[in-house]
C-alpha cells in the first residue's frame, strides 16, 4: 500500500505544490496564517486556518503569499475576484461555507457573471475553498452543505471531493482552472486517511468515479456520504446485492455520462445527499437522470437526504438528520422489493 | 488606549451586589464551562466571555426584560446579564430538550425571547441589524424600549457594521451598539484586522457619539452606558461605545493562544481583573463586608452546581423535534 495521509494534509500538500509551481497562487481568509504582526509568534505556532489545514504553509511561502484577512468575507472574497481576473491565482478560504451570506454577491454576480457580461473577455481563474457538512456538532450555522447553491449559478464550477486522493487533485485541477472553482471540504473529513501519491497530479472536473462496481443497484452520493454508500453496499453485498457506487466528484460540471451509464446498467438508481430535499444535488441527479434514462430505469429513483430543517445542535438529533447505511439499505430494499438489513 | 476618564457613579449596596453577582456568576459559569469541555462533557465547541464580564453586566444594568440585546458567538456572558436561567443555558450547552432552545441551539444560538435575548450569533456581524430592527419595533411602536447590540472587534470590519449603525441613525433609532475590543479577531490582532486605531472613531462617519472606556472597570462602563440609553430612551437615536477588555480563554477552547503574551494574560488574570478591582471598590466604598461577598460565591457555586447536575440528568430531544419548529405553520 501507498502513501497514507488525511484528508487535510492532502489539501495542505495540493496547496503547496501549485504554491510552488505558480506564483500567482495566494491564499487568503481569516486566519489562514494567523497571528499576523503579531512580533513573538514562530510561524509554525500559527493557527494555519481555524483548523489547522494550512498551517506550516506560512512558514515555506511568507506573509506576503499567506494572508490573513479581517473577518470582512465580502471583502476579501471580492478582492479575489478581482485579483483572479487582473493576472493573480488566489485560492480564498471562505471558513464556512455557511458564512457564504456574508459574500454571495461577490461569487453570484461578480465572478460567476464577469467573463459572460464581458463578451468572453474576462478570466476569473479564482478557487475558493470552503467547509461544509454536518455531524461536527457546530449547530445550523457552521453545518450546512450549501453545493446546491453554488451549481445552480452559470459560471460557477463546484468540486465535493470524497476521499484525499481526490482532495489533492481535485484541488490541483481547480487551482489551475480559469474559472472560478468552488471547492467543498467536509470538516468531518479532515483527519480520514487514504492512500495519496507524492507527486504532482490533476484529476478533471467533470469525471465521476466508480468508487465500487455492481450490477444490481447504483447508489450516487455526494462527498462524504460516498462512505455511507460505501458501508451500505458491504453490507448489501452480504445479503448477495451488488451496489455500483459513483462519486460524481464535481456537480458543476456533472459528468452525466457516467451515471446514465451506471444506471444503464442497474436500472434502478438511489440518490445519498445530506442536504435538505428540496431544489437539490439530489432532484437535480434525479431530474436529470428521469429526463435521459428514463427508459433504462425498472422502478422509482429513491433520494436518501437530510430533512427540510436547519442543522439541530442536539447529538442525537443531529445523527437522526445525517444519511446513514440502515438509511440507503432501506431504499434498496424498497427499489428490490426485499427487506434487506444492515448487519452490524 | 486613549480610555475616556469616566466621573465613578454613586452606587447603592444593592446594586453594587446586583453587579458583583452578575460578574461573579459569568466568571464561574465559563470556568465551569471550560473544565466539562475539557473532560469530554460537551458536544460541538465553545467560545467563553470569561475576563470581559464587567460589559455585559455595566450595560445590562440599565435594561429590564422588556428590553432587547443580540449577542455574539461569545454570548454565555450577555445570556447571564440578561437574566437567562442558568439550568436552561446549561442544558442547551449539553444540548438537552430542557434546554433554553430545546437542544436545537447549543452554545452559539441560546436564546430568551421572554428575557429581552435576541440570540446569540453563529455569524461575525450577524447583530447589528437584528438590534437595529428590534429598535425599529420599540420606535414604531412608541414602547420607550431600548435595543443593544454587543459585538467583537472582528465584527466592525463585517459590512453589516456600517449598515447597521447608518440605518439606526438615520432614523434616530433606540439602540446601543457596544464592541468589547478584546484584541483579537479569532487570533488576528485588532491592530493588523482594522484600519482605525479606536473602533470608536468611526461612530464620528455616522454622526452619532462615541464613547471608549476600560472594558474592565464595570462603573465607568455603567456610566457610559447610562448616559447612552438615556440618551435613546429620549427619541434622540444610537450611540456607539467601545469597551477595551482581555479574552482570558482563547478564541474557543483548544486554542493554545500562541499570539497572546505572557505578560499580558498575567496582568489580566490579575491586576486588571475585573471581578478583583470592583471587589477593592465596594471594599474602599464600604459596600459590602467580606462575608457578604463570601456568601454571592457560595450562592453561586450552588446554582452552577445545581444547573449542572439539571443539565447532566435531562433528556436528549425526542425524535419528532427535528423537524419541529421550522415553521409556524407549513
Amino acid at each position: 500500500m501507498g502513501r497514507q495521509i488525511s484528508f487535510s494534509e492532502a489539501i495542505n500538500e495540493g496547496l503547496s505544490m501549485a504554491m510552488e509551481r505558480d506564483k500567482n497562487v495566494i491564499l487568503m481568509g481569516e486566519d489562514v496564517a494567523g497571528g499576523a504582526q503579531v512580533d513573538h509568534l514562530q510561524d509554525d505556532e500559527a493557527w494555519g486556518g481555524v483548523l489547522g489545514v494550512t498551517h506550516g504553509l506560512v512558514q515555506t511561502f511568507g506573509r506576503s503569499r499567506v494572508l490573513d484577512t479581517p473577518i470582512s468575507e465580502a471583502g476579501y472574497v471580492g478582492a479575489a475576484v478581482a485579483a483572479a481576473a487582473t493576472g493573480m491565482r488566489p485560492v480564498a478560504e471562505l471558513m464556512f461555507n455557511d458564512f457564504i451570506g456574508s459574500c454571495l454577491d461577490q461569487l453570484m454576480n461578480q465572478a460567476a457573471k464577469l467573463r459572460y457580461m464581458f463578451g468572453g473577455k474576462a478570466e476569473v481563474p479564482l478557487t475558493v475553498r470552503t467547509m461544509h457538512g454536518a455531524g461536527f456538532r457546530a449547530a445550523a450555522q457552521h453545518s450546512q452543505s450549501l453545493y446546491a447553491l453554488f451549481t445552480h449559478i452559470p459560471g460557477l464550477k463546484v468540486v465535493v471531493p470524497s476521499t484525499p486522493a481526490d482532495a489533492k487533485g481535485l484541488l490541483l485541477t481547480a487551482i489551475f482552472d480559469n474559472d472560478p472553482v468552488i471547492f467543498f471540504e467536509d470538516k468531518t473529513l479532515y483527519n480520514t486517511k487514504g492512500e495519496v501519491p507524492d507527486d504532482f497530479y490533476t484529476i478533471p472536473l467533470g469525471k465521476a468515479e466508480v468508487k465500487r462496481i455492481g450490477r444490481d443497484v447504483t447508489v450516487v452520493a455526494i462527498g462524504k456520504q460516498i462512505q455511507t454508500a460505501l458501508r451500505a453496499a458491504e453490507n448489501l453485498a452480504v445479503q448477495g446485492v451488488e451496489v455500483e457506487v459513483v462519486d460524481p466528484r464535481s456537480l458543476s460540471p456533472l459528468d452525466e455520462m457516467t451515471i446514465l451509464a451506471s444506471v444503464g446498467k442497474t436500472h434502478r438508481l438511489v440518490v445519498v445527499d445530506e442536504a435538505p430535499p428540496r431544489c437539490s444535488v439530489a432532484t437535480d441527479i434525479s431530474a436529470m437522470v428521469a429526463d435521459l434514462g428514463f427508459d433504462t430505469l425498472d422502478a422509482p429513483i429513491k433520494l436518501v437526504t437530510g430533512p427540510h430543517a436547519p442543522v439541530p445542535f442536539s447529538p442525537p438529533l443531529e445523527d437522526l438528520y445525517l444519511p446513514t447505511p440502515d438509511k440507503v439499505v432501506q431504499a434498496v430494499s424498497q427499489l428490490l422489493g426485499h427487506p434487506f438489513v444492515v448487519v452490524p | 488606549m486613549t480610555v475616556t476618564q469616566v466621573e465613578q457613579p454613586v452606587l447603592s449596596k444593592q446594586q453594587a451586589l446586583w453587579m458583583y453577582e452578575k460578574m461573579v456568576t459569568i466568571r464561574k459559569f465559563e470556568d465551569a464551562v471550560h473544565a466539562l469541555f475539557a473532560k469530554g462533557k460537551l458536544p460541538g465547541f465553545v467560545h467563553l466571555y470569561a475576563g470581559e464580564e464587567a460589559i455585559a453586566t455595566g450595560v445590562c444594568a440599565h435594561l429590564t426584560d422588556q428590553d432587547y440585546i443580540t449577542s455574539t458567538h461569545r454570548g454565555h456572558g450577555h445570556c447571564i446579564a440578561k437574566g437567562c436561567d442558568l439550568k436552561g443555558m446549561m442544558a442547551e450547552i449539553y444540548g438537552k430538550a430542557t434546554g433554553l432552545c430545546k437542544g436545537k441551539g447549543g452554545s452559539m444560538h441560546i436564546a430568551d425571547l421572554e428575557k429581552g435575548m435576541l440570540g446569540a450569533n453563529g455569524i461575525v456581524g450577524g447583530g447589528f441589524a437584528l438590534a437595529t430592527g428590534a429598535a425599529l419595533t420599540a420606535k414604531l411602536k412608541n414602547t420607550g424600549q431600548v435595543a443593544v447590540s454587543f459585538f467583537g472587534d472582528g465584527a466592525n470590519n463585517q459590512g453589516t457594521f456600517h449598515e447597521g449603525i447608518n440605518l439606526a441613525s438615520i432614523w434616530k433609532l433606540p439602540v446601543l451598539f457596544v464592541v468589547e475590543n478584546n484584541g483579537y479577531a479569532e487570533a488576528t490582532p485588532f491592530s493588523y484586522a482594522s484600519s482605525c486605531q479606536n473602533i470608536v472613531d468611526r461612530a464620528h462617519g455616522y454622526g452619532i457619539p462615541g464613547r471608549q472606556v476600560d472594558g474592565k472597570d464595570v462603573l465607568a462602563v455603567y456610566q457610559v452606558a447610562q448616559e447612552a440609553l438615556e440618551r435613546a430612551r429620549r427619541g434622540d437615536g444610537p450611540s456607539l461605545i467601545e469597551c477595551i477588555t482581555y479574552r482570558n480563554y482563547g478564541h474557543f477552547e483548544g486554542d493554545a493562544q500562541k499570539y497572546k503574551t505572557n505578560d499580558d494574560r498575567k496582568l489580566h488574570l490579575t491586576e486588571m481583573d475585573a471581578i478583583r478591582r470592583f471587589t477593592e471598590v465596594m471594599d474602599s466604598r464600604q459596600l459590602a463586608k467580606v462575608e457578604e461577598l463570601a456568601e454571592v460565591d457560595a450562592r453561586v457555586d450552588t446554582e452552577i452546581e445545581e444547573a449542572i447536575q439539571y443539565a447532566e440528568v435531562s433528556d436528549f430531544p425526542q425524535a419528532e423535534e427535528l423537524t419541529t419548529d421550522v415553521y409556524v405553520s407549513y
